[in-house]
């Protein structure tokens, strides 16, 4: 009888270490190279095992994300994971590839940050000068070019995924290796939301005010969640009007050149929504 | 169904949240969004299943909103219809249970 090691990388994103394991090699290199940066030698707080299958492709198949007792089921058509918040531990039969990878670890942050009172946007982040500013829109309103506009002394979290947690004062939004068309992890560094721009592009530069029913609409509508679970919606939805109470919520119309981080870098917003 | 044989309750898959003077409600379901004005979220936070539709105007939206009593009635049961209609309120001609809310 052979036994065969499972080799474990513990990745850390928004202060929330996971451990992956796996008994390939290749998947474990693979796996550290996508989440350099994110690697943490800290304690995890949870456990994946991942088992490697060779059929089933990274399809935009809808995702289906369940709970059953205590336990979470993702099904896709490239993978299949159980997890158990309770324990901590869960198992992925997964397709070898990245975006598998990449789904799987971002359900899971989903319903992790649901409970915590934080979510996942839908938007570009970036911090300037210690605060940080979330660019949120539909695909094409030009949340990688904000990123690509943004000057040397502006740190990128993310093109694609904004992660968002609380902190004493308001929130904080973290940054996450999930990018989108500019093919770069963000860097592992967080700092307290200054604002959330919902982006739209146009001949000049200016900043507007938007409703605080508009904002929680617009924000619902880009935070990821997948799950069927009447509960964690609810939480969320009370999270979006937590954050829309706290947090300047503006519509930024832009024309994309370097000028309008100069909008960002004079904004002085507060929140108008209290 | 006469106005005072109308009992209406909130959906137990509704969520809402009063923010910046303006009522908000998701329907949990389906994620719909709905802003309330003064008068629907006056109704919709005395819909408790017990206090017929009749009695939450006469108490709460003819006394708060001076208006007319006939035309008050007329709208709230509109505004009832329509609420009841996206799954937000439910409506019954027997007071509603608690568990059925």
């Amino acid at each position: 009888m052979t036994s065969t090691s499972r080799k474990t990388a513990c990745v850390e994103i928004g202060k929330i270490p996971i451990a992956l394991s796996t008994t390939d090699q290749t998947f474990l290199d693979l796996l550290q190279r996508r989440y350099e940066g994110f690697l943490s030698s800290s304690r995890p707080e949870f456990e994946l095992e991942f088992d490697l299958i060779s059929e089933g492709l990274a399809t935009d198949d809808d995702v289906r994300v369940s709970r059953e007792g205590g336990e979470w089921n993702l099904k896709r058509g490239d993978f299949h994971a159980c997890w158990n918040p309770s324990t901590g531990r869960g198992k992925v039969r997964q397709n070898p590839n990245p975006y598998s990878l990449d789904s799987v670890l971002r359900i899971m942050h989903s319903l992790i940050l649901a409970e915590r009172g934080g979510f996942l946007l839908h938007a570009a982040s970036a911090i300037c000068e210690g605060r940080a500013y979330l660019f949120s829109g539909v695909s094409g309103a030009g949340k990688t070019t904000m990123t690509r506009l943004a000057p040397s002394d502006v740190t990128l979290l993310t093109d694609e995924i904004s992660y968002v947690r609380p902190n004493e004062d308001g929130y904080s939004a973290f940054g996450t290796p999930f990018s989108g068309e500019l093919a770069k992890a963000g860097e592992n560094c967080a700092a307290p939301i200054a604002c959330l721009f919902f982006l739209a592009q146009g001949p000049e530069n200016h900043v507007d005010e938007l409703p605080s029913t508009e904002a929680v609409r617009r924000l619902m509508r880009n935070i990821l969640f997948f799950a069927e679970d009447h509960g964690l919606v609810e939480k969320l939805f009370a999270t979006a009007c937590d954050f829309v109470s706290r947090i300047p919520i503006r519509r930024l119309t832009f024309y994309p050149d370097a000028k309008v981080w100069d909008e960002i870098r004079n904004f002085n917003g507060v929140p108008q929504h209290v | 169904m006469s106005e005072d044989s109308i009992y209406i309750a909130r959906n137990s898959a509704i969520a809402a949240r009063a923010l910046a003077g303006e009522m908000m409600v998701m329907n949990s379901a389906d994620s719909t969004f709905f802003t309330l004005n003064e008068v629907a979220t006056t109704i919709f936070q005395a819909a408790d299943g017990k206090t017929p539709l009749s009695e939450i105007v006469r108490d709460h939206i003819c006394e708060e909103f001076d208006v007319d009593p006939q035309q008050a009635q007329a709208d709230a049961r509109q505004f009832v219809n329509e609420l009841s209609a996206h799954g937000i309120l439910l409506v019954s001609s027997q007071p509603l249970a608690s568990e059925t809310i």
